[in-house]
């Protein structure tokens, strides 16, 4: 074992130990980043980061990033949890479909709309069907030994159909104050799809953390052959995963349908999965498997909202959205690679190049994969 | 291995020699209609390949085809291609071999027809195009087009703005919520919007951005304009979910639409209508999709070898506030 001192980006000169210490932090350059996003709005927009009180709920950017990054945020929650499996769930984007055509389907049909137990019974179907979706998924991937990406392939193209049969092809619409709660309302002046968002996460972070839960998960996914020869049952835990995962995509999907109080098969949910793989790239969780982060996975999820509302409140030209958006991407991930700023930091030093820099890094991340 | 191999061989001759003799002897089966002008029963077939059945506008589209067929006395052979290319060209090639008289279609996408077009233009059988156009070099392949001109649609938009701030010299602020970037009715509603009211330099587009068709997507920006522009006067939404999205986003930003800022979409779906009497939407340009009469008559001019214009627009109007109510019952998208 080295010694973390040892490693190569810690033998700058003149920083301080808690600085070096902060840099080091897992959540340090994916929160830096959405801190950039933020702050290049002000430059741009003065009153981006100002937040008011307005119909007796709080407004502004802040909470309209927050509002519409909560169903990413619970895609992302439980793509992280099927990526520390070395998993990958490409339906969530259908599932989302799903389960809004599912709810806002019952209550257009339902007698009385706007009543509580309607609403209820929405969600109880529509969280229902996801968990069946997500025992499929995990039933190919662990029993069957299908290959995670083909597996939740299936749904991810047949999901949208699925969707489609459910609304008859159009848009359902509903006006039910109740259920426009969920994804539009407001409760102790916030939106409640970000409190929603906030409780499955705290919720999820402890039963990972404070149980042995996330080290199995983790386990599984770093080395499946040495946890099964420990005795870890591993199809039962990916079977959950993907539950989890299809679940989150459930209670997304009824905050997007809810916030526009109608259900669109075609379009609700579209490319979610892949912008929840990305924030949990962003997030530091490696495709690999193993190790994971909740936290940011949130920060990635928050980063690429930020870019939205970024894009539409800049101005940016619709022809040139997606390719500014790319190169946004672009230099995220290279700011989070230790191997790129590495070779950065030695090409601006002046004296001699530190060989020992870029695979002391190395070194500190399997230090970390691998307590 | 051999063997399977082999039997897969023999199965593909014999499904061709099949194939073939239906191709060939097309009258000997008699189900599919019969030769020349007119089936059996002497009324003229039309085949109609239609797009899928992704929106309301699309089902009316459908439902406008269907009846319209009944009423003229017009057999309809309908497919539906669930939004898939391979599947029309598919269903235009059965429409050919079954030797339609009049083959009609909405292309899912611009290009790529030339080939079935040919094959229908070899075997004597006219093509109409229906709302939506092909970029095909070769205008022989088809003899009409029968939909809504988009930039007109713009233009209409455009008009109503122009004349609702008549005489007054107050800048106009506009944002505009465009359709899917790069579709035809995007940059067409756009173009033709911007042509008219370049005109005049008090309407100021100052923010402009798509919000892809779709109720979620027109309600997220519209919040985000609603935050980076103080002043809006005017949204033009290129559709009527956008336009509806983004009066949540309006109103939840403790603002009156239809008042404060004020509404003009595209379309002309029933929800639009139901907005519109409820003074949140001030105008709606229709977009029709009941072009089934117009269609049937264009089918039966182009059969007997009449001349039609090549490009025939469809009936539409310009929906105000105080015309809603009335106009709401009879919509049927």
């Amino acid at each position: 074992m080295t010694p973390p001192d040892d490693t190569g980006t810690g033998k700058r000169p003149g920083r301080a130990p808690g600085t070096r210490r902060l840099i080091e932090h897992r959540l340090f350059w994916p929160a830096a980043v959405l801190a950039a996003l933020l702050l290049g709005n002000v430059v741009f927009t003065h009153d981006f980061l100002a937040v008011r009180v307005q119909n007796g709920h709080l407004y502004g950017s802040l909470i309209d990033i927050l509002q519409f990054g909560a169903p990413l945020i619970l895609v992302s929650l439980g793509m992280t949890l099927v990526i520390a499996t070395r998993g990958i769930d490409l339906s969530v984007g259908s599932t989302v479909a799903i389960a809004g055509a599912l709810a806002c389907e019952h209550i257009a049909t339902a007698k009385d709309p706007g009543s509580l137990s309607t609403v209820l019974s929405a969600v109880a179907l529509a969280v229902g069907v996801a968990a069946a979706i997500g025992l499929l998924n995990g039933f190919l991937v662990a029993r069957l030994g299908v290959q995670p990406i083909v597996a939740t392939l299936v749904l991810m193209v047949a999901g949208r159909g699925v969707a489609q049969l459910i609304t008859d092809g159009q848009i359902v619409s509903v006006s039910s104050s109740a259920y426009k709660m969920i994804g539009g309302g407001y409760w102790l002046t916030l939106p409640f799809a970000v409190l929603l968002a906030a409780a499955l996460v705290a919720v999820t972070s402890l039963v990972t953390r404070r149980t042995a839960l996330g080290l199995l998960i983790e386990s599984v996914g770093g080395n499946p052959v040495a946890s099964r020869l420990v005795g870890i049952r591993a199809a039962g835990l990916l079977i959950m995963v993907y539950v989890v995962s299809a679940v989150c995509a459930a209670v997304a999907g009824l905050m997007i349908s809810s916030n526009v109080s109608s259900a669109d098969g075609n379009n609700a949910g579209l490319w979610i999965e892949l912008d929840a793989i990305l924030a949990v790239v962003i997030g530091g969780t490696a495709l690999t498997g193993g190790r994971f982060s909740l936290g940011g996975t949130v920060l990635g999820a928050l980063i690429i909202q930020t870019l939205s509302t970024t894009i539409y409140t800049l101005g940016v030209p619709p022809e040139t959205t997606l390719v500014f958006k790319a190169l946004v991407v672009i230099v995220v991930c290279l700011v989070q690679s230790p191997a790129f700023r590495a070779r950065l930091s030695r090409r601006r030093r002046t004296a001699a190049p530190d060989p020992a820099s870029a695979a002391g890094d190395l070194t500190a991340r399997r230090q970390e994969v691998h307590p | 291995m051999a063997h399977r191999a082999l039997r897969v061989i023999t199965a593909a001759v014999l499904a061709a020699g099949v194939l073939t003799a239906c191709t060939t002897e097309p009258a000997a089966t008699g189900t599919t209609g019969g030769t020349g002008k007119g089936s059996s029963d002497g009324k003229l077939v039309l085949g109609f390949a239609q797009v899928g059945a992704e929106s309301g506008w699309r089902t009316a589209n459908t439902k406008s085809v269907r009846e319209a067929a009944d009423k003229a006395g017009i057999t309809l052979k309908f497919s539906d291609a669930q939004q898939k290319q391979e599947n029309q060209i598919k269903a235009i090639r059965t429409f050919i071999q079954q030797k339609v008289d009049v083959i009609a279609f909405s292309p899912v996408v611009e290009s790529g027809w030339d080939t079935v077009l040919k094959e229908a233009k070899n075997a004597g059988i006219p093509v109409i195009l229906t709302d939506r156009a092909v970029d095909s070099q070769d205008t022989s392949l088809y003899q009409t087009f029968l939909g809504s001109d988009f930039v007109k649609e713009g233009q209409e938009a455009g008009k109503w703005l122009v004349k609702e701030y008549e005489g007054t010299s107050d800048p106009v602020n506009v944002v505009e919520l465009q359709g899917t970037t790069g579709s035809a009715p995007a940059n067409d509603r756009k173009a033709g919007f911007a042509e008219v009211v370049k005109g005049e330099p008090k309407f100021k587009v100052v923010a402009s951005q798509t919000g892809d068709f779709t109720r979620a997507k027109g309600k997220e920006v519209m919040q985000a304009f609603l935050k980076s522009h103080e002043d809006i006067d005017v949204l033009y939404a290129h559709n009527d979910d956008m336009a509806l999205g983004a009066i949540q986003a309006i109103e939840e930003a403790g603002k009156k639409p239809g008042t404060d800022i004020k509404v003009i979409s595209v379309d002309g779906i029933k929800d639009a209508f139901v907005a519109m009497q409820e003074k949140k939407i001030n105008v709606v340009v229709e977009c029709n999709p009941l072009l089934g009469d117009q269609l049937m008559e264009l089918a039966k001019k182009v059969a007997a070898g009449e001349s039609v214009p090549r490009r025939v627009e469809v009936k539409e109007g310009v929906f105000t506030q105080d015309q809603a109510a009335a106009a709401l019952p009879g919509r049927q998208y």
